[in-house]
């Protein structure tokens, strides 16, 4: 097992020693106080009581601990019922990438609530291949619908939506960045099975360009959870996210290998290592290769093992493993409905949601 | 002033202009490219690299005549050069002397590294970064710039 832990942002060429040790040169980024930090705009809310979620949902980060429960609460409530309530809204979906999972349960989601949807139809036909600005498109869209769901190749792309937008936008997806709405019904997902309280969560697979897991960890660190990744060394956590946990003070570790931590985990939360990561198809195949999981692969892990994938699934996860019980990815795919109609209905507000 | 000599000082006072102190060793001519200053517009500067100081050991130093600094100016410096003191000076007699502090955010000045981040493209904004310490961070894409800081900087 190989233990890495320089959460503190290392010199070059420098070990950093054993990482939970006090930032050496970053004064706290939170502060531990109740002021609001540094990024404008993302507002990571100090504040107890209020809501961020009227303005714009664009990294896990800005959720509390509050925030999170209070949505997942309102998720098991429409997991149970047809929804309803927002019949005048009009929710514009801006996909800038493809995407079947997110599209179509935001889709379902708002309709669900009674309301509807607009979208951009074919990537190829839409006025970005024109080369039109997202700032433009945006501006334009903000007039037309109440809310907007964003998914762009690249980072950052949800936080200037949000600075050109006077409605709600919520990132679905910016590039490597972050993707807290996977993140919420992931959450969701894990409560249900195994619980937020005392959990051991082992994430695996592309840590440095996964959103999914950039989001998931930087919301299980409010959960105090004991967080482990698992990953080849290329493709290990980006430095900005393992700052944020280090000044999060989340508990975290680093592995090249699953085997040693298996055992431990609650939860093991499988990513797809892609392709294109790699220069040649010979590397790509002899690592991803190391990070797959069959039958065999999970001998060792405890029997409620929680084994979680964000989906598209090519082959890191066998087929056979579908069948045990601790598959939980089909299960987690569901819950994007539930989830998402709960932060559409914070979102849009308790007026009905039109305008 | 006072009658007693500055022996730390091996270039002459100056009349009307600016002196940048206590520069980390070595930095004077990334804060001379930073602000500007090349020398082309006639501009009479002088520069100690390495001089002797009390509170730094080795220090670097940059008197430019005729040019008081602004503002965005000074945050510029202060994020290569964090522990410098900026003396403006009239007539002989330093009028105000300020500690460089840091700016929450810098704008406009850095361009973020990160090719695939939004703020790098064509959309109408300008590069924004928030300050953290020594190091800067992207608020688009939260890509961190710390050791390359300085090569980040458009001058």
């Amino acid at each position: 097992m190989n233990l890495r832990a320089d959460w503190a942002l290392e010199r070059p060429g420098r070990n950093a020693g054993f990482a939970l040790a006090p930032s050496r040169w970053i004064p706290s980024a939170t502060g531990g106080t109740e002021k609001h930090v540094t990024v404008e705009g993302f507002n990571i809310p100090g504040c107890a009581g209020r809501l961020m979620l009227q303005d714009h949902l664009i990294s896990a980060k800005q959720l509390t601990r509050t925030d999170i429960e209070a949505i997942l609460d309102r998720a098991v409530e429409y997991a149970d019922a047809r929804g309803g309530g927002h019949e005048n809204a009009l929710l514009g979906l801006l996909f800038f990438e493809p995407s079947t999972r997110t599209k179509m349960s935001f889709d379902t989601a708002m309709k669900r609530l009674g309301g509807d949807t607009v979208d951009m139809g074919a990537l190829e036909s839409s006025s970005a291949s024109k080369g039109e600005s997202l700032a433009d498109t945006v501006r334009v869209v903000a007039g037309y619908t109440d809310a907007i769901v964003l998914r762009h190749p690249s980072e950052g792309a949800a936080k200037l939506a949000a600075e050109f937008a006077d409605i709600p936008v919520i990132n679905a997806g910016d590039g490597a960045g972050q993707h807290p709405t996977q993140t919420l019904l992931d959450l969701f997902t894990i409560r249900e099975s195994a619980g937020l309280e005392d959990l051991t969560v082992g994430i695996m697979g592309d840590l440095k360009y996964g959103r999914t897991v950039h989001s998931l960890a930087a919301a299980l660190s409010k959960f105090g959870a004991n967080q482990h990744f698992i990953s080849p060394e290329s493709l290990r956590l980006p430095r900005g996210v393992r700052y944020d946990l280090h000044e999060a003070g989340a508990q975290v570790r680093e592995h090249t290998e699953l085997e040693a931590v298996l055992p431990e985990l609650d939860v093991l939360y499988v990513t797809r290592i892609q392709r294109e990561r790699f220069p040649d198809e010979q590397e790509y195949r002899a690592i991803a290769g190391e990070y797959r999981i069959d039958e065999a692969a999970l001998a060792k892990a405890k029997p409620a093992l929680t084994l979680m994938h964000p989906l598209p699934r090519v082959d890191e996860i066998a087929a056979a493993v579908d069948e045990l019980s601790h598959a939980t990815y089909f299960q987690q795919a569901h819950n994007g409905v539930p989830v998402r109609m709960a932060l559409l209905d914070t979102m849009l507000g308790a007026d009905g949601g039109g305008r | 002033m006072t009658d007693e000599p500055d022996r730390e000082l091996r270039v002459s006072k100056i009349e009307n202009g600016t002196v940048i102190d206590h520069i980390a060793a070595g930095q004077a001519v990334t804060v001379l490219a930073i602000l500007g200053i090349d020398g082309a517009r006639g501009e009479e500067v002088s520069v100690g690299i390495n001089v002797p100081s009390d509170r730094l050991g080795r220090k670097d130093i940059v008197k430019v005549e005729g040019r008081e600094l602004n503002q965005d100016e000074v945050d510029v410096l202060s994020l290569i050069a964090p522990a410098a003191s900026i003396n403006i000076v009239r007539e002989y007699d330093v009028i105000e002397k300020a500690r460089v502090t840091s700016p929450e955010t810098v704008s406009g000045v850095l361009s973020c590294p990160n090719t695939n981040c939004i703020s790098t493209g064509r959309e109408p904004v300008e590069s924004r970064f928030a300050v953290l310490g020594e190091a800067v961070r992207c608020v688009y894409c939260e890509t961190i710039i710390r050791e390359d800081l300085p090569r980040r900087i458009d001058v």
